[in-house]
Parts: C-alpha cells; structure tokens; sequence
C-alpha cells in the first residue's frame, strides 16, 4: 500500500508529461519547418499540379484527371527518348566518372613523383570540376565547333579527313555531351578516391606484400574493397545528379538536334516554359522524383549499413 | 530645459513619421521586368527612368534586368504566381499565352481611362480586339553581305533575288578555306532562326504561313517554294556546317570571323559586329525574293514589347511610364541608343542621318512592311520548334517536303482546336 501511494506521489501531472513529450519536437521544429517550405510544400504541389490538367498559364480553371497525365507522358515517345537518352548519358557518366576518377587518384597517389609535382598535378586534374556548367558548355561549345580546336588537330593530324559536326549530328551529340558531362565530372571522383586511398594504412599493402601479391592483387584485394562504400556512394550520388543535369545539355545542344540529346530535365523545361504545359512538366518532374527517391533508398541503406 | 528639448526632439521626430508615412502613401513604385537594360549602353536607360521620375514626382521605378531568356522565365513565374512586375518586357511570341492566363492588361483601356491618341503608335499587338503588347523599338533582320568575300568570288552587287542569292553562296563558298556562303542557327535551345532566317524567306515574297488565322503549312506554294530553295542550298554544300547546334550568337560570331558571306540578322548587331572586327566590310540589303516577285516584301523584325501586368494596383502609374516610353521625343533616344526603329510613327534615331549602313536599312524598311506571323500566335517558341525538328529531318534527307510540312502543320493544329 505504501510503494502505490509512493508511486502516485512521484509520477507528475499528465500536462508536464505532455509538455515533457513536446520538448524534442519543439527543439526540432524549425528544421521540420524548413523542410515543410523547402521541400515537402513544393513537392506536394508539383504532385497535386501533376494530377491536374489546365494549371498555371490558363484560363481555364484547373480540373482533376487523376493519373491521365502519367497515362499520357508515358505512352510519348519523345518522353521515352528523354528517359532512354537520361540513363545512357547517367550510367555512362557512373562508368567512366569511376574509372577516370579512380586512375587519376591512384596516379595522384603514388610516391614516385615528388610532392610538389603531385600538388600541380592535382590543381590541373581538378580544374573541370572547378568551372561552373555554363563556363563548360561555353567552353566545349568553341572546343567542338566545326571551326574549332578539336577538328583543326583531328584533322591536321590526318585522324579526321573532315569537319565533324559533334554537336549537331543526330549520330554523335548524345555521344558528345556525354563525354562533356564525363570531363566536368571525374574531378569529385578523383578527390573522394583519393583521400579515401589516404586513408588506407600502408602496413596492409606490407601485409599483402610479405604474402606475395603483386600490385595488381594489392588494388583488387585491398585497395578496391577499402574504397568500397565511397565507391558506392560516389556512385548513386552521381547517378542522381546527372539525371537531373541540364544546363550542360541545354547549353551545348538543347536536346537537339531532333531530340538526338534529349534528356528529362530538357524536355521537363520545353514542357514548362515553352509549352505552359505546367501539369504534363509537373508529372515528368515527378518520375525523375521517382528514379532519384529509388536511387536514394538505396544510397540510405548503404549509408547505414556502412555506420553499422 | 532638458525636458522641454525632449519634448521638442520628440514632437520633430513624430511630425517626420508623420510626413513620411503621408509621403510614402502617395508615393509609387513601378517594377519594370525587362532585358533592355543589358542590352543598351551603360547607364543610358536608368538616365531614362530618372528622366521619367524627374518628370512624375512620386513615381519611382525599380528596373529589375536580366538576359532575354531569364527574363521570360521570370515572367512566366511572375504570372503564374501573381507577382509580375506592373510593368513588363514583352516578346511578340508570348503574348498570346499571357493574355490567355489573363496575366496582361488591357491596354485598350487604360489608353482609354487616360485619354491617349494611339495615332502615334506603328504598331500594337492585339488579341480578341484589345491591346496587349505595344513595340516600343523594332529590330528588323535584313541580310547582311560581306563585301570583301562577295567581291573576292566575282560578284557584282548584293543579290536581290533568290537565283542571284544562291549564285553569290555558291560563289563565296570556300570549304577548303573555312568558307560559307550563308548561315543558318537552328538550334532547338533557341528556335528562333525558324521565324528570322527560315519563314523570312516566305514573308520577303508576300507569302504567308497562315490562313484565317490557322496553320497553313501544306499544299501553300509560298511556303513549299521557300522551303525547297533552302534544301537546294543546303544540298549545295554552301550553309555554313554546324546549323543544328548553331544560336544566333554563333551566327553572327561566324559573319564576324569572314567565314561567312550572308546572314539573315538583326540590325542591332551593327556596332557589336564593328566592334569585334572593324576591317570588316559590310553591307545591308533586303532579304531576297522569289523571281518575278516585284510586290512589297516582308521584313522579319523582333520587338521590345511592353506590357501591364494585370495584378498590377498601378495601372495608371504604370500606362504613365509607357506613355513616356512611346513619346516621340523618348522613343527617338531610345531607338538611337539601342539601334533600333521606334514604334512611334514621328520618331526618327539619330542614325539614320548619321550612318550609311543604317539608312541603307532604314530604306529597306521604308521599302517594305513589317512580316513576323508568329507574334501573337499561342506557344511560339514551341510552334517553331515544332517546325524544326522535322526541318532538320527534311534537310537531312530523311523526310519528304510532304512529309515535313504535314507533319509540322499536325502538330501546329494541336495548339490551335
């Protein structure tokens, strides 16, 4: 009888209970905040305008047609070449973002070049990361005219016997602001590799070496699987940035020529802002939401797993 | 004594609260969204505004400036959220989309409300019988010929015909020296080579690419002929390579090198072509016509439009500062700075006196009239994309002219059930 009333004496009133349960949503409240103006508003928004049909420019008031439009950019070809063209040009851009990245890095990290070598080495291999977008499609748009450096040495040199139109075939512009996106892009590879190659104790690579495995076995067994989880989240983080890149494509070919480069993010733009076709933009902006929420998952995942 | 300083200081400071919030209620301030400024010399266009402020006391004006691209988007944003400036920068090609949104106002009616006599005005742009858009200045896009490249390949006088046009490309052209006789940007970032240096050929011969205000691409003689003799330049190796990739920008970079003998373009590159290469001899003609073809011919032109924003609360504020935009006085300075044709009709810029090759234009456009059927026409800028993309596929030979004119007027019809 006495524990019981003991009991009831020291548990507090439900309202300081309440207040006591409060207090970590209040500290986090302007951070909820934020992300509610940020990012949950917004995309709710775009979703809401993605289920609706006449929104923003029309004078029409907006109607609910559930998922038509899905139905609809789904089923349009130029939708299904921008998707196509997104992931050739994002997991090209992984591929060799990777193994650019990963041999410079491992160059850049060798002993038998002095240390100041090394530092200009560095500050050249990552002056494509350094350039904004638009100074790169500016840059690679006067490297790849027909007039341009690159033709004037192809040509000199006897490796072309014409004036190739790189970003203006229908064959080969994909293929070009690939490479564009593939040069601006492997400097962050390289710098992750390389403090991550920091990182990796030397008495490992002696270990290795007293049990007789040549360099190539000491990059495969020791190197590779070390610089795993940065390879991995280099990897899914490139894949979302590049399928949301545009100022390169839009700068260097629009999407063109006859939507040889489209990309999501173009055609999401024409949609918007050259159509007002705000609902079918808003439902392409949500499937890019889509990929990249999928891509994410993962990237979550393996953050965890690599905490754990 | 102290005490009684107080109360003074006090009762000074209340009376100035006073005074400025009396003062701030009546005062105004007129946001203008534009790409001019940039695009004028430094300074001249603020001198403008304050000019205008001198002269309205109690107007103020914000001048919010960008590049010609960012300021559309700007103003796409602004009408899709109600927040357009008062006053707003217009391109012929996206009226028709704001006035449907209803994010412009009438300016009908505030001409009316403010007692304005529009006989001054060249030009306005309307739509279901009201005016939304008036061209402050005209930027018209005769062809421009290198003198030195034309003499050089044995020509005598910039053509004045289609044949005579092709004869003088194919002359010029020089692919082992880099050398074009013509230009084209049809770039899908920017497709407004369609209506400048693709549909000008059907305006300079009087044709039209509409009929009854609908699309009239197929079975038009006007637009097939236009279309045909620039695929037979184009098979003849003398536009300049690169075109699917080429902006306007590059079009002009490439007249400006020598390595190109004709470009269809707007007067306003003049001084910026002098100005990166003045050994550069050039000359402006009117853009050729279909032979036989002795009628009026219509020149292609860009405007600075301008407009008022319906969610504006200073309509009549905001009609005051066009109004001094569209005085002949106002319009002739501004016409001179920017190099341009006023869109008063008593306006005359200084360089039509002062500068040959500028009369030499202002005669070409005296000669003819105003021609750019896009302006007003819903979703412009993807009409003309729409028109290109098939182009391009017709001048590389993978459609037929059929083909290419069906499949773009089935795709213009869309904008217009």
């Amino acid at each position: 009888m006495a524990s019981i009333t003991a009991s009831t004496r020291e548990r507090p009133p439900a309202r300081l209970r309440i207040r006591k349960q409060l207090v970590p949503y209040a500290y986090l409240s302007p951070t909820l905040l934020l992300l509610a103006v940020l990012s949950l508003i917004p995309i709710a928004t775009v979703f809401y305008y993605s289920l609706m049909d006449n929104v923003i420019i029309t004078n029409v008031p907006p109607s609910f047609i559930g998922i038509s439009n899905y139905a609809e950019i789904l089923s349009d070809s130029n939708f299904l070449q921008a998707l196509r063209n997104t992931l050739i040009l994002a997991v090209a851009s992984v591929i060799f973002h990777f193994i650019l990245g990963l041999s410079f890095a491992v160059l850049l990290n060798t002993r038998l070049i002095g240390p100041g070598t090394r530092a200009l080495f560095r500050v050249v291999y990552i002056l494509p990361w350094v350039f904004t977008a638009s100074i790169i499609a500016v840059l690679w748009r006067l490297l790849l005219n027909p007039n341009g450096v690159v033709n004037f040495l192809l040509i000199s040199f006897g490796l072309a016997g014409e004036q190739i139109e790189w970003l203006s075939s229908r064959q080969i512009a994909l293929a070009s602001v690939v490479f564009i996106n593939i040069w601006s892009g492997y400097p962050f590879y390289m710098v992750s590799f390389l403090a991550g190659l920091q990182g990796i104790p030397d008495d490992l690579y002696e270990a290795g070496k007293i049990d007789g495995a040549n360099n190539l076995g000491l990059f495969r067994f020791i190197t590779l699987p070390l610089l795993r989880p940065i390879i991995i989240s280099l990897a899914m983080l490139d894949f979302i940035w590049t399928t949301h890149q545009f100022t390169l494509i839009w700068m260097t070919t629009g999407g063109g020529p006859v939507r040889a480069s489209e990309v999501l993010s173009t055609y999401t733009y024409k949609l918007a802002f050259s159509s007002y076709e705000f609902s079918l933009a808003s439902t392409t902006a949500m499937v890019i939401l889509a990929m990249s929420t999928f891509v994410a998952v993962f990237y979550v995942r393996n953050q965890r797993l690599a905490n754990e | 004594m102290k005490r009684k300083t107080i109360t003074l200081l006090l009762m000074v400071a209340m009376l100035l609260v006073a005074v400025g919030a009396v003062m701030a209620q009546d005062a105004v301030t007129l946001e203008f969204s534009q790409w001019w400024e940039p695009e004028l010399p430094a300074g001249e266009f603020r001198a403008l505004m304050d000019e205008f402020e001198a002269q309205n006391p109690g107007i103020t004006v914000e001048l919010i400036s960008g590049p010609y691209s960012t300021t559309r988007d700007q103003i796409v944003a602004g009408a899709a959220t109600g927040t357009m400036s008062d006053v707003v920068g217009l391109d012929g090609a996206w009226v028709s989309d704001f006035v449907k949104q209803g994010s412009l106002a009438s300016l009908s009616d505030l001409m009316v409300e403010a007692g304005y006599d529009d006989s001054e005005l060249a030009a306005q742009i309307q739509l279901n019988g009201a005016t939304y858009m008036i061209p402050v200045v005209n930027f018209v896009y005769p062809v421009f010929v290198n003198l030195d490249l034309m003499e050089a390949a044995g020509v005598m006088s910039p053509p004045s015909t289609r044949d005579e046009f092709a004869a003088a490309a194919t002359a010029m052209t020089n692919p082992d020296n880099n050398v074009y006789g013509w230009v084209i940007p049809l770039s899908t970032e920017q497709p407004n080579g369609i209506q400048n240096d693709v549909m000008s050929w059907v305006w300079a011969t009087g044709g039209s690419m509409m009929k009854d205000g609908l699309p009239n691409l197929v079975d038009n003689a006007d637009v097939s002929s236009a279309m045909e003799y620039i695929k037979s330049l184009w098979d003849a190796g003398v536009v300049a390579p690169g075109a699917f990739a080429m902006r306007e920008q590059d079009k002009v970079e490439e007249f400006t090198n020598g390595r190109v003998g004709m470009m269809v373009d707007t007067l306003a590159h003049i001084n910026l072509i002098r100005e990166r290469n003045p050994e550069l001899n050039f000359a402006i003609t009117a853009l050729p016509a279909a032979e036989g073809y002795d009628g009026p011919r219509g020149l292609p032109y860009a405007s600075w439009g301008i407009g008022v924003a319906e969610n504006s609360e200073n309509k009549a504020e905001a009609w005051k500062l066009v109004e001094f935009l569209m005085s002949a006085d106002v319009n002739s300075r501004l016409s001179s700075i920017a190099n341009a044709f006023p869109g008063n009709v008593n306006s005359t810029p200084d360089f039509v006196q002062t500068d040959e090759l500028f009369a030499a234009a202002f005669e070409v456009f005296q000669a003819g009239y105003l021609a750019n059927e896009f302006v007003g026409l819903p979703v412009a800028e993807t009409l003309m994309r729409e028109f290109e993309e098939p182009f391009q596929l017709y001048l590389d030979g993978d459609m037929t002219l059929d083909e290419f004119l069906t499949t773009a007027q089935d795709a213009w019809m869309a904008h217009f059930e």
